[in-house]
C-alpha cells in the first residue's frame, strides 16, 4: 500500500475541462471517497490516477513515485470498473487468477492457487470458482469484479460505483464487507460514488467534487458539519439541508443571503409558525413537510408521533450554516 | 398489424417446418445429383431417362486420380492379373493405368492458396479492424472507405492490368502470388466485418487487462481474441469460400504449378471424352473441405450471418 498524491491534474477532452485543477492526497491506508453527481470527473480521476487516460497537465505520484507516464500496469493499481468486467471467455476461477499470472507478477502456482481461495472466502464465492462468469447473478459478478482486484496487493485499490448496480441488501452486505476487508488488510482505497450513505459509512475521507473541481477535502463530519459551500452542504445529508433565505428567521447579522438548515438542526415548540404539508412515517423516524411564508421546509420527528395534515407548529433554528449570495460559507 | 411475442401455434410451426425442409431439399438436389453421379458408370451418368437407381462403382474416382492409355486386347491378356480394384476398373474398359493424374496436385494447390489467403487475410484483418475500433487514427472514414471501395467493382475488372503485372514480378502461376491476389480481394471483407465483431467488444475488458498487468498486445491477444472468436470464424469461412471457388482468375493466372482445382475439373472432360462421372467426383471431393471447414464452425457462423440484428 501506498500514499497517492494528485499534484494540480488537469485533463481536457476537447474544448470540455473534465478535471480542473485537482490536488489531493491519498494517505496511507485511508478509505478516500469521491462524491459528485454524474459528469463532476469522479470517473475521469480514477481513470487518470489508473493510467487509462493521460493527464493534460499536473502529475501524479504514487508512493512517492511520478507516475505520468507509467502505463496502466506498471503503475500497479486495481480496478473495480461500474459495469461487470469480467472476462466472459473465462471461470469464475480463471477471472481471478488472471492478475496474478500477469507478465509483471508471475505468481507461482501455490500462491496464486492460496490468494484465489482467501479472496473467494472472503467474498463468499467459493463454490462458484469453476462457474462461468455468465452464469453468475449481478451480485456475484461484481463480487468477483471485487475479489479480481483483491488478490493483488496493489498500491492502491480504485473502485469506480462498485455497488451501484446491486439491489438495495446486497449493497448493504457488501458494503459492510469492504470496510471490513479495507480495514483488515490496511489497503488504500479510493472509492467513487454518488451514494452519500456510502460515502458516510465508509470513508475516512470524503473528497467533493463539483464540475471537474476538488471542492472540498476532509472527514466526513467535516462535510457534513462544516460544509464550504452549499453544493457540499447539499451533497451529504438526508434528507436534504434546507436553503432558506437569510431573513427568514431573526438571524440576520451582515452580508447572509442563504442559510442552510440540518432537518435535525430544527427546533419545535417555539419561534415561528408553520404548517403541516405532509407527513412521512419512516419506521424509525419521522419526516415532517412544512411551509413557512412560501417555503418549503424538511424536518425530522421522533418515530411514532403523528400530526395531522393541516396542523400548525413552531419552529425555531438551531446552529444554521450561513452563505454568502455566491453560495459560498461564511461561517 | 400486431405481433404475437406468444410461441408460435402447432400449425405454425408445421408450416414453417415444411417451408424449410422444401427449400432444403431443392438446395441439396443439385449437390446429391453431383455426388451420386460421381458414383456412376459413365453409360449410366449419361443413360435417357436418368437413373436414379443405379449400382455404385468407383470408376469416376479412379478416372479422376489416374491416367490411363489404351492398349489391344493381345497386350491386355499377356498382362499380369491386376494388382487392385482400380487396375481391374480400368482395364475393363479395354485399359491400363499409365500413372497419376494432377488432380491430387491441384487439390493440393487449392487447399494451400484457399487457407493461405484465408489465414492472412484474418491474420492482417483482424489486425487492422482491431486498429480502426480501438484507436484514434487520423481520416479513419476515410481509409475505411477506401479500403471497402475496392470491392466496388468486379475484381475481374482489372484482371489484365494484374495479369501484365504479375507476368512481371514473376508471381504468373505461383502459390504466393494467388495467396496475395486473394487476400487482397478479401481484406476489405474482413475488415468490415471483423471491425463490427470487434466494436461490439466493450473496451473495459481490455482496460482492465491493461490495470492487472498486461501490455495492450497481451491484452488484444488474451481478452479481444477469445472473444472475437465468433467473428473471426465467420469472416473465416466467407474467406475461404471466395478463394477456394474463385475461377476466373485462377484460369488467367494458373496454367501449371499453381493451378487450382477449379480450373482443372473441366480440363477432365477433354482428356477421355465427355468423362462425367470423373468431373462429378472431382466435384466432389472440392466440396468436402468447405463443407467440413463450415460444418466445423457453424454455431459461429450463424451468428456472423444474424450479426448486427441481434445483440448480446
Amino acid at each position: 500500500m501506498a500514499e497517492v498524491v494528485l499534484r494540480n491534474i488537469c485533463k481536457t477532452f476537447g474544448a470540455n475541462k473534465a478535471i480542473d485543477d485537482v490536488s489531493m492526497t491519498i494517505p496511507d491506508g485511508a478509505f478516500v471517497v469521491l462524491l459528485g453527481p454524474t459528469g463532476a470527473g469522479k470517473t475521469t480521476t480514477l481513470r487518470l490516477i489508473s493510467g487509462l487516460e493521460k493527464l493534460s497537465s499536473g502529475s501524479i505520484e504514487i508512493g512517492g513515485r511520478t507516475v505520468n507516464n507509467e502505463t496502466p500496469a506498471q503503475r500497479d493499481v486495481a480496478m473495480v470498473f461500474q459495469q461487470y468486467s469480467l472476462y466472459p471467455h473465462m471461470s469464475v476461477r480463471e477471472n481471478l487468477e488472471f492478475p496474478l499470472r500477469s507478465p509483471i507478477l508471475k505468481t507461482p502456482e501455490d500462491v496464486i492457487a492460496q490468494q484465489v481461495a482467501e479472496v473467494a472466502e472472503i467474498l463468499q464465492i467459493s463454490h462458484k470458482l469453476d462457474n462461468k462468469v455468465t452464469e453468475l447473478s449481478g451480485g456475484e459478478m461484481q463480487r468477483v469484479s471485487i475479489g479480481r482486484a483483491l488478490v493483488r496487493e496493489p498500491s492502491i485499490y480504485l473502485m469506480d460505483e462498485p455497488l451501484s448496480s446491486l439491489d438495495a441488501k446486497l449493497r448493504n452486505d457488501l458494503r459492510v464487507e469492504l470496510k471490513r476487508i479495507q480495514a483488515s488488510l490496511g489497503a488504500t482505497i479510493l472509492y467513487v460514488t454518488h451514494d452519500q450513505i456510502e460515502a458516510m459509512t465508509m470513508a475516512t475521507h470524503v473528497g467533493v467534487l463539483h464540475e471537474g473541481k476538488l471542492v472540498q477535502f476532509g472527514t466526513p463530519r467535516e462535510i457534513y458539519e462544516d460544509p464550504k459551500s452549499i453544493y457540499v452542504a447539499s451533497r451529504l445529508g438526508l434528507p436534504r439541508i434546507n436553503i432558506l433565505p437569510a431573513n427568514l428567521f431573526d438571524t440576520t447579522r451582515n452580508g447572509e443571503h442563504t442559510i442552510g438548515l440540518r432537518p435535525e438542526n430544527i427546533l419545535q415548540g417555539q419561534g415561528k409558525p408553520a404548517q403541516i404539508q405532509r407527513v412521512e412515517h419512516l419506521g424509525d423516524q419521522t419526516r415532517l413537510h412544512l411551509m413557512l411564508e412560501g417555503h418549503a421546509i424538511t424536518t425530522i420527528a421522533a418515530a411514532g408521533q403523528d400530526y395531522p395534515a393541516g396542523t400548525t407548529i413552531n419552529i425555531e433554528p438551531k446552529n444554521p450554516l450561513f452563505f454568502k449570495a455566491d453560495g459560498s460559507r461564511i461561517y | 398489424m400486431t405481433y404475437s411475442v406468444t410461441e408460435p401455434t402447432k400449425r405454425q410451426k408445421w408450416f414453417a417446418g415444411t417451408l424449410v425442409i422444401l427449400y432444403a431439399i431443392i438446395t441439396i438436389l443439385p449437390l446429391a445429383w453431383i455426388m451420386m453421379t460421381g458414383f456412376k458408370t459413365p453409360p449410366d451418368s449419361i443413360s435417357y431417362p436418368p437413373k436414379v437407381y443405379f449400382e455404385p462403382s468407383l470408376e469416376g474416382y479412379v478416372n479422376l486420380f489416374t491416367t490411363r492409355t489404351r492398349v489391344s486386347q493381345e497386350t491386355l491378356e499377356n498382362l499380369p492379373p491386376p494388382q487392385n480394384f482400380a487396375e481391374e476398373i480400368v482395364r475393363n474398359r479395354g485399359m491400363v493405368i499409365a500413372g497419376p493424374s494432377k488432380f491430387g496436385q491441384r487439390f493440393l494447390n487449392s487447399v494451400i492458396i484457399g487457407f493461405g489467403s484465408t489465414f492472412l487475410s484474418i491474420f492482417l484483418g483482424t489486425l487492422a479492424a482491431y486498429a480502426f475500433s480501438r484507436f484514434k487514427i487520423p481520416l479513419a472514414d476515410d481509409l475505411l472507405f477506401f479500403i471497402l471501395s475496392t470491392r466496388m467493382m468486379p475484381p475481374i475488372a482489372v484482371a489484365i492490368p494484374i495479369f501484365l503485372m504479375y507476368r512481371k514480378l514473376g508471381l504468373s502461376d505461383t502459390h504466393l502470388g494467388m495467396i496475395l491476389l486473394y487476400t487482397g480481394v478479401n481484406i476489405s471483407l474482413a475488415v468490415w466485418l471483423l471491425k463490427g465483431f470487434i466494436d461490439e467488444i466493450p473496451r473495459e475488458y481490455e482496460e482492465a487487462a491493461l490495470i492487472d498487468g498486461y501490455t495492450r498486445f497481451q491484452a488484444f491477444y488474451k481478452i479481444v481474441l477469445p472473444q472475437a472468436a465468433t467473428g473471426i470464424a465467420s469472416t473465416a469461412i466467407f474467406c475461404l469460400i471466395f478463394a477456394w471457388n474463385e475461377y476466373a482468375f485462377a484460369v488467367l493466372l494458373t496454367s501449371g504449378t499453381a493451378q487450382t482445382a477449379p480450373p482443372f475439373i473441366p480440363t477432365i472432360i477433354g482428356v477421355g471424352g465427355l468423362d462425367w462421372p470423373a468431373v462429378a467426383a472431382g466435384a466432389t471431393i472440392f466440396l468436402l473441405p468447405v463443407m467440413i471447414f463450415t460444418i466445423l464452425l457453424r454455431k459461429h457462423l450463424l451468428r456472423g450471418i444474424t450479426f448486427g440484428a441481434v445483440r448480446k
